[in-house]
This record gives C-alpha cells, sequence and structure tokens, in this order.
C-alpha cells in the first residue's frame, strides 16, 4: 500500500527567519538565556521556556563532532552514494546540527574535520536548501545573496509504502472472494458471525474456527449519501455507503449501492451484490462492484435493529 | 484519593489556518493563557501531560519530542496521552490523576491540532486492503448511525438544525471560537448544502487550528489561589471495540457506563437537575440529543425533546455547549480539552458573554474513534 501527503507548515516568526535566511543562504542560530547559540534555531529556551528571538548568523563552516558511515543511502536521504552521518557544530554555534557529509570514502571521515555548507543550486527557503556538507579544501561556498521575498510556509511531502500481512482469517477471506465466495466466522462461544472474519470474537475474546459461507444478498440497515468531494477519494460523489447486513451474518459490512437513485435508497431495503466479470476478480473486496436492489419486499425494522 | 482543581485555562482564537504560528507556538499561546489564569509560572509546573489526535493528522510522529521545550518539558516528566477525539478529555483525567495520587502537586495538561496542515478527511479514510475504499471521513462514518437515531427515536428532522441555530449563536459569545455566527437561522441551515446525508453542511463542525491547556493542582495549590477554582468531583473513561456485533452506535455502552460511574461518583442522583451548565462533545449537531440519551439527562429515544424544548440553550434547564462547543471550533485534539475547560469556566464564573448564571456544578465530556473512547468530568464550585 501506498499514501502520501504533502503537508503545509506554517513557520512562526522563529523558523520563518531561518527559512528565509537559507533561501539567502545563510544559517541562523538563536542565543539561549544562558548564551548558548543553538543552530539549527528553537522557538523556546530550552532552561527558561521562553520565545527566543535574537537569532545570529553562523557558520557556513563548522566541524564534526562525531559521524557514522552510511554505505547505502535510503530514497530521499541528501545523497545517493555512500556519505557521512555526522553532528556537525557550526563555527558561532554551541550545538551541532545531523546532515550529511559527502567525504566519498569513510577513510575521509574522521572527528574533528572541517566541512563546509554545500548549498542547493536553486534554494527556496527550506530544510533542503542545505543540500550537504563537503571537507573543506575545493571551492568556498556559494556566496550569500539579498532580496528574498520573506518565507512563512514550508511544504514537506511524506508518502509511507508498507505490506499489509494478512492475518490467517483475512488471507481465507481474501482468497474466498478470488473465488467468488464470503467467508465469514462463527463464535463459538456467543454464535455471532463475523464477516470479515476476525480471528477471535470481541465480545467473547475466544479464537473463531468455524467458516461460514454467507450468501450476497442482505438488508440496508442504515446508509449515508455522500455529496462531499475530498482528497484520495476513490470513487466519485454523490453516492451511497451503506451497511449491508448480509443475510446469516451479525455485523454489518460497509459498501456501496448503486442501480437506483440515491434517494431511492432506505433503511431495509433488500439488496445482491453485483460482482464484476469473474476474469477481473482478484482476492480483494472490490470483486463485488457494488450492491444493488433486489427487488425483494423491504426487510422489517425489527430484524435488523440489533444490527445497526 | 486526594483533592483536585483546575486553577487556570488557557485556549488559543481557534481558526480555519493559524498560519502566523508554528505548532509549537500554537501551544504556548495557549499555555502562556492558561499560566497567566493560574497565577502561576513555570516554577511552579511539576509534569506535563500533551494530548493530540492521529499523528498523520499533521505528518509528524510524535511531536511531543521536538515539541518538548515550548511544551517546558525540560527537567520534568512529560506524558503523551492518545485516545483519537477524545484525548483532550482523556488528557485531562491522566493530569488529574497525577495530582489526585500524590503524585505531583501541579500538572499543564495541554492539547492541539493544526488541521491546516493536512486533510483529516484524507487521512481519516485510508483503509486496510480488507475492506471497501468508501470511507469519507468522520461524516461519511457518523452519517449512518445519526440516520439510525432519526429513525429509533422519531425526532422530526428540524431539530439537527436547531442544534446548529443554538450552537453557532452561543458560539458568537465566544472570543475564541472559529465560527461566530449571530445571524444563523433555521432556514438558512436548512438551506445549506448537504454534505454526507442526512448531514448538512451547518450542522457540521469546522476543521480548526487550535490548542488549550489547564492547570491542575493539589488541595494546597487550590487554597493558595487567590481566585475560584474549580474542584474535580469526579471523572470517568470507558472503551468499547469500533465494531463488534451488537455494537449499538446511537447509544454505546461504554459511554453509558462511563456517565453511570461519573454520576456515582460525583454523588449525583438526577444530572439533569443538578449539572448547571455541560460541555458535551458534538461535532455533529445531531449527537446532541444523542449523547443526552447516553449520558442519562434523559431516557432513551427522548433527548430531542429537551432540545426541541429549547432547554438546552444557554438559559434553559440544562445549557448543552454555551461556548459553541465542537460546532464553533475543531482542533480535535484540543476539542475535548476545551469542552473540559469550558466546563471549569463555567464554575470558575469566568466564561465571560457566554456564561450560564449561577452555574455551580458543570459536565466536560469526550469521545472519540468511531464512539470508541468516552471521557467526562464533573467539576464544581465548591469542593466535595
Amino acid at each position: 500500500m501506498e499514501i502520501g501527503f504533502d503537508y503545509t507548515r506554517s513557520l512562526g516568526p522563529v523558523l520563518s527567519r531561518f527559512m528565509t535566511a537559507l533561501a539567502e543562504r545563510r544559517i541562523l542560530g538563536c542565543r539561549g538565556s544562558d548564551g548558548r547559540v543553538h543552530a539549527p534555531p528553537l522557538e523556546y529556551d530550552p532552561v527558561t521556556y521562553a520565545p527566543l528571538t535574537e537569532l545570529v548568523e553562523v557558520g557556513p563552516a563548522g566541524t564534526v563532532v562525531t559521524w557514522t558511515w552510511l554505505d547505502r543511502p535510503l530514497d530521499g536521504q541528501p545523497l545517493d552514494r555512500p556519505f557521512g552521518w555526522a553532528l556537525i557544530r557550526l563555527d558561532g554555534a554551541d550545538t551541532a546540527m545531523l546532515h550529511a557529509v559527502d567525504a566519498g570514502t569513510k577513510d575521509q571521515m574522521r572527528t574533528g574535520m572541517r566541512v563546509q555548507v554545500r548549498w542547493a543550486p536553486e534554494p527556496v527557503g527550506h530544510i533542503r536548501d542545505v543540500a550537504c556538507f563537503e571537507p573543506i579544501g575545493g571551492a568556498a561556498p556559494a556566496s550569500p545573496r539579498s532580496g528574498v521575498d520573506p518565507v512563512t510556509m514550508v511544504t514537506t511531502p511524506i508518502h509511507l509504502r508498507y505490506r499489509h500481512t494478512t492475518s490467517i482469517e483475512e488471507s481465507r477471506y481474501l482468497r474466498g472472494l478470488a473465488e467468488g465466495k464470503l467467508i465469514g466466522q462463527r463464535c463459538p462461544a456467543c454464535g455471532k458471525v463475523y464477516v470479515p472474519p476476525r480471528g477471535a470474537c470481541p465480545t467473547c475474546g475466544v479464537p473463531t474456527v468455524d467458516d461460514v459461507e454467507l450468501p450476497d444478498r442482505g438488508t440496508v440497515t442504515t446508509f449515508c449519501v455522500v455529496n462531499v468531494p475530498f482528497p484520495g477519494q476513490r470513487i466519485p460523489p454523490p453516492y451511497v455507503v451503506a451497511y449491508v447486513l448480509l443475510d446469516g451474518a451479525d455485523i454489518p459490512m460497509q459498501h456501496l449501492i448503486l442501480g437506483c437513485r440515491p434517494d431511492e435508497v432506505r433503511m431495509g431495503m433488500r439488496v445482491a451484490a453485483v460482482w464484476r466479470p469473474r476474469e477481473q476478480w482478484g482476492t480483494t473486496p472490490q470483486n463485488i462492484d457494488h450492491f444493488q436492489p433486489s427487488g425483494e419486499p423491504d426487510a422489517p425494522f425489527d430484524s435488523y435493529a440489533q444490527h445497526l | 484519593m486526594n483533592r483536585a482543581a483546575v486553577l487556570g485555562t488557557g485556549q488559543t482564537e481557534h481558526r480555519t489556518r493559524r498560519t502566523d504560528v508554528s505548532m509549537a507556538g500554537l501551544c504556548r499561546e495557549a499555555i502562556d493563557r492558561a499560566l497567566a489564569d493560574a497565577g502561576t509560572d513555570w516554577s511552579d509546573v511539576d509534569a506535563v501531560v500533551l494530548g493530540k489526535a492521529p499523528d498523520l493528522f499533521e505528518g509528524v510522529m510524535m511531536p511531543e519530542l521536538f515539541l518538548a521545550d515550548a511544551l517546558g518539558a525540560t527537567g520534568r516528566p512529560l506524558l503523551r496521552v492518545h485516545t483519537a477525539g477524545s484525548v483532550g478529555g482523556s488528557t485531562a483525567i491522566v493530569a488529574s490523576q497525577l495530582v489526585q495520587a500524590g503524585v505531583h502537586r501541579r500538572v499543564l495538561a495541554v492539547a492541539f491540532e493544526k488541521q491546516s496542515e493536512s486533510n483529516a478527511m484524507w487521512a481519516l479514510s485510508i483503509q486496510p486492503p480488507f475492506t471497501m475504499p468508501v470511507g469519507a471521513g468522520a461524516g461519511g462514518y457518523f452519517a449512518p448511525h445519526i440516520r439510525s437515531y432519526i429513525r429509533r427515536s422519531g425526532a422530526p428532522p428540524h431539530v439537527g438544525a436547531m442544534v446548529a441555530v443554538k450552537d453557532r449563536r452561543n458560539g458568537a459569545l465566544n472570543p475564541y471560537a472559529h465560527l461566530r455566527q449571530p445571524d444563523i437561522t433555521l432556514e438558512s441551515v436548512n438551506a445549506s448544502p448537504m454534505l454526507w446525508d442526512p448531514i448538512r453542511y451547518d450542522e457540521t463542525c469546522p476543521s480548526s487550528d487550535g490548542a488549550c491547556a489547564i492547570v491542575i493542582g493539589d488541595e494546597a495549590a487550590a487554597e493558595a489561589s487567590d481566585r475560584q477554582v474549580a474542584w474535580i468531583h469526579a471523572t470517568a473513561m470507558r472503551t468499547e471495540p469500533t465494531y463488534f456485533a451488537g455494537k449499538d452506535h446511537v447509544n454505546p455502552r461504554a459511554g453509558y457506563e462511563a456517565s453511570r460511574a461519573l454520576w456515582r461518583a460525583a454523588g449525583i442522583i438526577d444530572p439533569l437537575e443538578q449539572i448547571d451548565a455541560a460541555e458535551i462533545y458534538v461535532p455533529f449537531s445531531w449527537f446532541e440529543p444523542m449523547w443526552l440519551e447516553n449520558l442519562g439527562f434523559a431516557a432513551p429515544g427522548e433527548g430531542w425533546k429537551l432540545t426541541e424544548a429549547g432547554e438546552t440553550g444557554i438559559d434553559g434547564a440544562l445549557p448543552v455547549n454555551p461556548s459553541g462547543g465542537v460546532m464553533c471550533s475543531n482542533p480535535i485534539g484540543a476539542s475535548g480539552l476545551l469542552r473540559f475547560a469550558e466546563a471549569a469556566m463555567q464554575v470558575m464564573g469566568r466564561a465571560g458573554e457566554h456564561q450560564v448564571e449561577g452555574a455551580r456544578t458543570a459536565l466536560g465530556h469526550a469521545y472519540g474513534g468511531g464512539s470508541q473512547f468516552f471521557a467526562m468530568w464533573v467539576v464544581g464550585t465548591a469542593p466535595v
């Protein structure tokens, strides 16, 4: 699965000046109540907790305080070739910041080595304007520039890629779907049928091992009509999301209702699954494209009132 | 258990986007006001408790790490509380228990959300691969249950709009409220777009940036205060699974049991008679009558009658959400703490224009998850 969002950060007064300075190819720290200079700057003093307002320029060179070596960089890290992660105390600062040192090979890294900032080609007012640090000896860092508009917001895209490992019960349920079946499980203690199956009854706390195949028709217990669009939405609105209580199940599942106008959907409506063409089936609940009215008379309220 | 009291409260000006501050600055706006209201300073704070809703809302894992300096946590214990939308309430309760247990004398509780950094509907609609991708945020989740409530109670359709009008007009009396709509009417609510049928736009909470903070002290700290404090009479929390066969989303058992435990611990026999003001977590207007029933202010199916009769208005028998409530300001993680703080402000006599006259005993309430976590407290002008 993959999820991601471009988060927008409002910076407040201190970090706004820090980011604006980066766009100018300058690094600012701030002076704390005890006289120490923190770089990057802090918004509040770690000793007195008071707001900090005195920003001072530090760097662009500094000293490696300690370091480690990374042979295989990951996506999104400052460099795509082996580099050193170092705590770097910039000249004029009393604290160290973590950054990458483009030293080439591990034997070029040492504690106490002198490094200087390497600026990104086009600074924009973002922490990534500091591309990395490099050993002093080559060309001097690019010169500061002026005339930069104040930076008050930064965007930080964040992406997560992950594998969902299915439980034994989820796996059986998803494999059943690939064969056009709906597999639930019955609790041996209370007799309630759960679909999708969970492997344990949340009420009784006992394992559920009895599989139950359920029909692909049921009753709409309750529903809403989604009229509102939002980022990441998979289905264009308006659409009806209903709780469908499959015949023989004790818990409803959420699904789409199509095949009628949204204002014709009602509590108690009988519905049947509409499957996608068999050649499109996979191990996914989306094999059922939607539910549609079955044409049967509505179920009486009392028949599903305990399953709302 | 030792006595504990709220010594002071603070909150931010809640807005759609507080781009003038960082998350740290947002928290400090509330904290600095709470310390000032409590007449105390950092030297008196023994521990800090932070609450906020899921990290995906801002995309910062464990924000308590980078916020430690701003929260004044350096050199002190810092705890993070995490119970979805009810977290603000749980945060206040954890802080009060640290005092009641005699561990600390004064504890700062803080909760915040900066919803403008992300999109909560997106964050709440990410589903695992074994369910259909039909989630549509909190509104999509709760709308079917509101439909169930209307069907079960036979409530007339205008009750939801009545709550919206009352809360938004109350919010107009609250200088911190995000939405302040003194001119809202039943007609304008009914004319607003249907978002998640049966929930209309005007029957929905806003998405807010905001924070809230309170200072809780022990009996000696409370007695040393030269201002009125809010004595904590009782607290209660209960949990249930989001989904199980037989789950009652309209009248959740965890909320029912928490409230009965709360009334018992506070010595309250008739909550409708004995509670002077209630700040109840109502993110969609229909939740007012539902929670009135769940909390025992009305019998099942009867809550809407209190609302319809105007009894939940600021001069009614049970003023509900005189601050405007979640319907006017919804910085999610802070929304529960705001309910608890506003209850305290009522019994401290510091609620300003939305003060309920003569309020001596008040309820603060929060819920979160899929009606899964419940947190509540009763505070009073006098100790019990």
